[in-house]
């Protein structure tokens, strides 16, 4: 099977919406969509599963946590306990009211960061990455739909004319 | 259509006849063209407050601290007020970016970015003042729990002022990552856009790649959520751990419980007047009318008005508390501040941060943008006075009536602080001729639903 796909432009969200549930209805495959926006409801007509980045965030969250209560039990209770100002520091819990500040901030900080950087890993966004949009008008106001060719190339081309696309091209996908 | 419903009463967010690509048009353009005689006045001017706030840092850490106008009564005066003033001024870009987006407010878009960027430069200038105050800046590294040659040298968790280290490192680190990943597809817009090599080059780097797949949009906007739910309490712990520098002490007038809210409030009273100021002159020279519009700016005017009338709550239940409370140290610390020599500065703080906004009320008023913009310097001076009377009145006639004493800033402090003003602009004025100022990609996704073309098309469906 070769890596053929129709590349078919749009140039307003609401008809790639209808296109897409058209090719999906029609049994083809959309192997990609590139838009320049976030288009509402585009992932649910593509079939795109949830993503779960929000659970690894609170995980990350929840690692933030256990690290700061970790770390300030070690220096201020466990290696040197000091008397600060006649606070008490034998035991954790005791101290622990003035420790709330720095918990809360380092479970954000581990949440945010580490799930944004679970984005760019995932997305595969880093810096000197090359683009790979199929075309620049595509962060503009062109939309592009990606049909994998599987069987007769005419059929299905002659079917995305009938979406309301402006272009078509066929390209080999790497 | 249908699915870009949006009910007729709400005013268009979006004005005049525009298409998604005189949208990129429009937010590429003060990046793509020269910049005029006007930002390069300002520029110099900014870039030269800079240079001389340097000077005077530098002539601080050569000489030390006693250069300021310190003395052994007031031992934190401009530079914890200046810190306090730019941190406050940094919450208005997390509150529109975070807070509006948890609440679904579209008028966000427009100005989101921008209030963010603001958010991140003054965070900066705020930062630099506790570490100047260290003395031996060479030695900043020590408020970080980092492991080093003494063993069990740590740290020390109980103090507010580490607190603080904590939540603006965070602050600043959160808002840096949720600003650069919102402007991801933006900086794509300007690379696929770019004619010269050079241009493209610098805007494929900062795009990380973007290309604008369906499961990247998901993931962006799945983490733009979360980002929010993160920074909404994360902003407000800031101004809090802030406050607690002061409300920890055992400092007559600054031992209040109070001070949290009355602090946060206060921050975004401040951040909007700055949003305001910044964006008044932005939309005008950057040829943004269209996007930041009358209605925003009356919004962030009613968001003025309301934070300003809380922080007027709070002074005056300040005042009832002092005298409720039956403690005379208490009560002559408020008395003081109110009628002693720093009366002035009192009667400063209350009319233009109580008495001001109040004009707010009024239509004509907030909808006029030359007033808007004179109420929001008002503001802005009106809140750096805020923070000097807490501090400085508080501090000023301590219990030993011997050591009674007055501030009076040295050309060093003055100079710091104009500098870091300037270091502000130069940061904010190359942020406006290079960076896509507004989110262009979140705009167009509003653009049907709040447009003004599409609203009267779908308005006229109706009749």
């Amino acid at each position: 099977m070769s890596n053929k796909v129709v590349q078919a432009m749009y140039n307003d969200d609401d008809i790639l919406m209808d296109a897409v549930k058209e090719v999906r209805a029609a049994n083809y495959h959309i192997e990609e969509v590139y838009t320049p926006f976030p288009v509402h409801g585009l992932d649910k007509a593509m079939g795109l599963k949830g993503t779960r980045i929000a659970i690894t965030a609170f995980m990350y969250g929840c690692v933030g946590l256990v690290f700061s209560v970790w770390m300030m039990n070690y220096m201020m209770i466990e290696q040197w306990p000091q008397d600060i100002g006649g606070k008490p520091s034998f035991t954790f819990i005791q101290n622990m009211p003035a420790f709330v500040p720095i918990m809360f901030e380092m479970t954000v900080f581990f949440a945010a960061h580490l799930m944004v950087i679970t984005f760019y890993m995932r997305s595969r966004l880093w810096p000197f990455k090359e683009a790979e949009n199929p075309d620049p008008r595509t962060t503009d106001d062109m939309f592009v739909m990606e049909v994998i060719v599987d069987g007769n190339e005419d059929e299905l081309i002659a079917f995305l004319e009938k979406t309301g696309t402006v272009e078509i091209k066929v390209t080999e996908k790497h | 259509m249908s699915s870009h419903y949006e009910a007729p009463i709400r005013r268009p967010l979006i004005e005049g006849d525009k298409s998604y690509h005189d949208i990129s048009v429009d937010v590429a353009a003060p990046v793509e063209g020269k910049a005029n005689k006007l930002w390069w006045i300002a520029f110099s001017i900014a870039l030269t407050a800079f240079l001389w706030g340097i000077g005077c840092i530098v002539y601080t850490i050569g000489t030390g601290i006693g250069v300021w106008g310190l003395n052994k009564t007031v031992g934190w005066a401009w530079d914890i007020t200046n810190f306090v003033w730019w941190v406050g001024i940094g919450h208005a870009g997390t509150l529109i970016s975070a807070v509006l987006l948890l609440f679904r407010q579209k008028w966000r878009m427009g100005i989101n970015r921008s209030a963010e960027a603001m958010t991140i430069f003054s965070v900066v200038q705020a930062g630099l003042f506790p570490v100047i105050h260290m003395g031996r800046v060479w030695n900043a590294h020590f408020v970080l729990p980092l492991p080093n040659q003494f063993g069990t040298l740590w740290t020390n968790f109980n103090s507010p002022l580490l607190w603080d280290v904590f939540a603006i490192s965070t602050y600043l680190s959160v808002s840096l990552v949720f600003w650069w990943t919102g402007l991801l597809p933006d900086f794509a817009m300007l690379r696929d856009r770019a004619i010269r090599p050079f241009q493209k080059k610098i805007y494929g780097l900062l795009s990380f790649g973007w290309t604008g797949r369906a499961k990247d949009w998901q993931r962006f906007e799945e983490v733009s959520l979360v980002l929010a739910g993160l920074a909404t309490p994360l902003v407000l712990s800031v101004h809090t751990i802030v406050s607690f520098d002061f409300a920890t002490s055992v400092i007559p007038g600054w031992h209040t419980t109070i001070f949290p809210p009355y602090f946060v409030a206060g921050a975004v009273f401040s951040g909007f007047a700055m949003v305001n100021t910044l964006l008044i002159i932005m939309r005008k020279v950057s040829n943004l009318e269209a996007y930041i519009t009358k209605q925003h700016i009356e919004l962030m005017n009613i968001v003025i008005m309301i934070t300003g009338s809380i922080v007027g709550c709070a002074y005056i239940t300040e005042l009832f508390i002092a005298w409720y409370s039956g403690v005379e140290y208490e009560q002559y610390a408020f008395l003081n501040r109110a009628t002693g020599p720093y009366w002035w500065a009192y009667l400063f703080m209350m009319s233009c941060n109580v008495f001001s906004p109040q004009f707010m009320w009024f239509k004509r008023l907030r909808t006029s943008i030359t007033f808007s913009f004179i109420i929001s310097i008002v503001v802005n001076i009106g809140m750096w006075f805020e923070r000097f009377v807490i501090i400085v009145t508080s501090l000023h006639r301590d219990y030993l009536p011997s050591s009674w004493t007055m501030f009076s800033p040295t050309f060093v402090d003055i100079g710091i602080f104009i500098g870091t003003i300037g270091f502000f602009f130069v940061l904010f004025l190359l942020y406006a001729r290079t960076f896509p100022v507004i989110a262009q990609a979140e705009v167009k996704s509003i653009l049907k639903s709040s447009g003004e073309k599409y609203k009267k098309l779908r308005d006229g469906n109706h009749e």
